[in-house]
């Protein structure tokens, strides 16, 4: 396995090299369109006669075999398992594969990573990349011996004519290969799954090495010559405007070469107005800052907090909510009828993404054109963005695509890119922005936090029979001048147990907050299923039931629940139905890997579960905690079992995906918050936002897969969401302390 | 200021301000990009070193503190620049990473470990590392990194 750094700058030769090498190859087999079409005239040829017969695969005379990765590689392993599903399919050996990051281009495609979409997205297409590739040299071949096409085979970039006991490597084939029209996509002929000898294995990340030894790859070790460094003071309160500064005083500062203020717009997402500080060094940048002193105009915002919302919620929580998500039957009347009856209020605060690497990016404006380099999850959306706003035709705007020290949903957002362009423009050279960590926590795309009240009941059989969730959530004035959730704060109609119970209402009020707020890993399936499974659990434990045996009466017999459609005039495609049978599998599967229900546990120990679906996996989790007498919470067990379709296409990183998850629920549910206070986020650096270190983290964490026949689909995001409640639930089950608000850390946990 | 550091087992000389931490030094000056930046104070160890066998945080070291002080950084770490340290060469056989922004310093934190305590137990191991953030959540594969490294039982398959 060979890789190459982003490492030093690609030099504007070296880009242009490359630019002409991919576009003397041909675009075929990528995103094939709905009526098959492929480009089947041109030519494959790439420069120094290598076969280029799409975008994403490159084989030169002497058998070097490079494949482009287009996905942002944020963590989630994406630049080493999409690769690995063209390699399996051009049917060479992992080990003489290069991997080479991808610029951002149209030839790619969409390279934007979120939703878990990035497998979803490409597995398909990206087989018949590389089958494509493969029945070209295979054709070649034929051609060069003189057989029919069908009687040779390949293995590890070889074609062999076994009646005849000739064998061409792939390199030896290019030279033909550049001159045949390459077949259409639609129809090129795919190893059949049970012969894959890649997809399945487990394979070391293509970047481990050069990570470990501490190569350049992230964004903020870009280094361009002349290259100047900027920080960029925003206002405290969100979107505040800067008025003055005392730029002159800053100007004269050891190695500081300018500042000056950015204007901004009113984008919570965007450009914020604020200072910009250039120095010839990070630190010297920095440093200059903390002289900077400047007068803000906070606006409105700066009256808000997340106290007078809360209070606000609790007031409003007997009465009806402003919306109804979903009404079926009469929860009323069901409530008066039944043998038991909870009420419960949950809450969760706003979080931090917490990207381990602060927010950067590197921009060079040169000559009425924009060079970027960018550790982002959606760089489009950031060259849109920067488009808009700093009025650069796009075609203008050229960005490179660096690995990301954590994604989380941080990187979708391109507040960084935008700011970085802004403060290029009025520089004569490269400059790299550096956000500080205190400009990351109190800048962030937030995830929003909410309230729920919940009454449930169950009949005198025990059964779940009524739900009621009204629910709090936090927006901004969108289109239309309607009040928007905020990304994740949305609770649809169907969201679990919608459409399983038959009196089923659910209400939500959204608080205009002018608050910051943008997609964290599972977008509100990260803090519904808390919600949803804690307090299911609550009435299993209240209708005195095996909280399993309850979940699978509500989730009943049927395969597949319907998706409610849209009501009519409403845009937008139905929503995907649930599937039923594939949640019962992996619950099932998780709760015997548990041995749930034959194992005894003693005061002070116990089990929890949860599932859920999301980003169309399906996911249970069974944990096992032991809670010291003093209120010492420690994990023992996570199980968690899966279900992502018919294959796991590299099970190192999967697994590695669930693993992260099942530390980082239990990081959130116990840890973090951020404090909003007066329009700002008020802490200031990690002292004030504690993360879960490894002493804390679970003794052990089981990773289980279900393969069925299904598409295959994404793992950064869907373990994700029944971590939290399967381990609160566990809590419950050892000391009889419910986790109704997060952080945990508040709950007195201590038992007698 | 100009100051004279021993980076790597190389002499280096710089010309920066006192106070400058020795973390901008290195990735700035001397383009020693390995050593990340994470918290500015302490606080995650993403910026971890070696000073004279010591883990150091290098965003809290200034520059005119390091006077003699070796300096070893995840590039100095190997002994040989051809081979891997037993660490990295876990970490890339069972694929700790996920973003790996935090594991270089993770590495030379267990490196330090390591050298004192060479088959050290798992709550040993939690306490050595316990400074040390991973925000992926990659904990349990640190853990398994280490004990491999050290020869001890891994518990994990290693990876191709």
């Amino acid at each position: 396995m060979n890789t190459s750094t982003i490492s030093q700058p690609v030099n504007r030769r070296d880009f242009l090299r490359l630019s002409a090498l991919a576009s003397g190859g041909l675009m075929i087999g990528f995103y094939i369109n709905s009526s098959g079409e492929a480009q089947a005239a041109e030519s494959t040829s790439g420069p120094g006669g290598s076969f280029a017969p799409n975008a994403f695969i490159r084989i030169t005379p002497d058998s070097k075999i490079t494949i482009v990765s287009k996905q942002p590689e944020i963590g989630q392993g994406i630049k080493t398992s999409l690769p690995m599903v063209i390699a399996e399919q051009l049917d060479v050996d992992w080990k003489d594969v290069t991997i080479e990051q991808a610029d951002v281009h149209d030839r790619y495609g969409s390279q934007s990573a979120g939703g878990s979409t990035s497998t979803p997205n490409n597995y398909e297409n990206f087989l018949r990349v590389g089958a494509t590739a493969r029945a070209v040299l295979v054709e070649a071949a034929a051609q060069t011996w003189g057989v029919p096409a069908s009687e040779c085979t390949t293995a590890s970039g070889v074609v062999t004519h076994a009646k005849s006991k000739r064998s061409l490597k792939y390199g030896q084939l290019v030279a033909k290969a550049v001159t045949l029209p390459v077949p259409d996509a639609s129809k090129v002929a795919l190893k059949d799954p049970k012969d894959f000898k890649l997809i399945g294995r487990r394979i070391s990340g293509v970047d481990n090495t050069n990570l470990v030894t501490g190569k350049s790859l992230f964004g903020i070790d870009v280094r361009v010559p002349n290259m100047v460094y900027a920080v960029f003071e925003k206002c405290p309160a969100f979107a505040g405007k800067a008025v003055s500064a005392n730029l002159d005083q800053v100007k004269a500062l050891p190695g500081v070469k300018d500042a000056f203020i950015i204007e901004g717009t009113t984008n919570l997402g965007g450009l914020k107005s604020g200072v910009a500080i250039v120095a010839d060094s990070t630190w010297a940048a920095i440093s200059a800052r903390k002289q900077l002193k400047v007068t803000w105009d906070e606006g409105k915002v700066a009256s808000t907090g997340w106290d007078s919302f809360a209070a606000q919620a609790k007031e409003l929580s007997s009465k009806p909510g402003a919306r109804v998500l979903r009404k079926d039957g009469d929860v009323d009347a069901a409530f008066k009828g039944a043998a038991k009856v909870v009420e419960a209020e949950y809450v969760y605060p706003f979080i931090s993404h917490l990207s381990l690497e602060p927010m950067n990016c590197t921009a060079h404006w040169n000559n009425g054109a924009l060079e970027l380099w960018a550790p982002s999850q959606n760089p489009a959306s950031g060259r849109a963005m920067i488009s808009t706003v700093l009025n650069i035709p796009q075609e203008k705007i050229n960005i490179h695509l660096t690995r990301s020290g954590g994604g989380f949903g941080r990187r979708l957002s391109a507040d960084f890119m935008v700011e970085a362009a802004a403060i290029a423009q009025k520089v004569n050279a490269p400059v790299k922005l550096t956000w500080t960590r205190e400009d990351d926590l109190r800048h962030d795309q937030m995830r929003p936090g909410g309230l729920h009240y919940l009454k449930g009941a169950v009949d005198a059989k025990g059964k779940l029979v009524a739900w009621k969730n009204n629910f709090f959530t936090f927006g901004n004035v969108g289109q239309g001048g309607q009040v928007q959730p905020g990304s994740g704060g949305a609770l649809s109609g169907d969201e679990f147990p919608g459409r399983w119970v038959p009196n089923y209402l659910a209400e939500q009020t959204v608080f205009e907050a002018n608050w910051p707020m943008g997609p964290w890993r599972a977008p509100g399936s990260c803090v519904f299923a808390f919600v949803v499974h804690s307090f299911i659990d609550e009435l299993a434990h209240a209708a005195g039931r095996d909280p399993l045996e309850f979940r699978l009466e509500i989730l009943g017999d049927k395969d597949e629940m319907p998706g409610t459609p849209p009501a009519a005039g409403a845009k937008g495609p139905p929503p995907a139905a649930y599937n039923v049978a594939r949640m019962r599998g992996v619950l099932k599967a998780a709760a015997e890997k548990a041995n749930w229900g034959k194992k005894k546990y003693p005061k002070g120990q116990g089990a929890g579960l949860a599932f859920h679906f999301s980003h169309r996996g399906y996911f249970a989790q069974v944990a096992e905690v032991t809670v010291s007498k003093e209120g010492q919470l420690k994990v023992d067990r996570v199980i968690s079992v899966g279900d992502v379709g018919s294959q796991i296409v590299n099970p190192s990183g999967a697994d590695n995906q669930v693993e992260g998850s099942v530390v980082d629920g239990l990081s959130v549910m116990m840890f973090q918050e951020l404090s909003v206070e007066r329009g700002r986020v008020v802490n200031a650096n990690l002292d004030e936002y504690p993360m879960l270190r490894m002493p804390d983290a679970p003794a052990k964490i089981e990773v289980h897969w279900l393969k069925t026949a299904n598409p295959v689909t994404g793992t950064g995001e869907p373990a994700f969401p029944p971590v939290a409640p399967a381990i609160c639930n566990a809590i419950f089950a050892a000391t009889g302390k419910r986790i109704r608000q997060f952080p945990a850390s508040r709950t007195d946990l201590r038992w007698s | 200021m100009k100051y004279t550091l021993n980076v790597n087992g190389k002499s280096h000389t710089v010309d920066v301000a006192p106070d400058t931490p020795l973390l901008w030094v290195l990735r700035d000056t001397l383009g020693l990009v390995g050593t990340k930046f994470g918290c500015g104070i302490g606080q995650c160890s993403a910026c971890t070193v070696h000073l004279n066998g010591e883990p150091t945080r290098a965003c809290m070291t200034r520059v005119s503190s390091v006077r003699n002080s070796k300096v070893v950084t995840i590039e100095g770490l190997a002994e040989e620049s051809s081979h891997l340290h037993p660490l990295q060469q876990a970490w890339v056989d069972l694929d700790v990473a996920q973003c790996g922004y935090c594991q270089a310093g993770q590495i030379m934190t267990a490196a330090a470990l390591l050298r004192d305590n060479p088959k050290p137990s798992d709550q040993e191991i939690d306490g050595a590392m316990a400074d040390n953030l991973c925000r992926c959540g990659t904990y349990l594969r640190i853990r398994e990194g280490i004990k491999r490294a050290a020869g001890l039982a891994a518990g994990k398959e290693a990876t191709q």
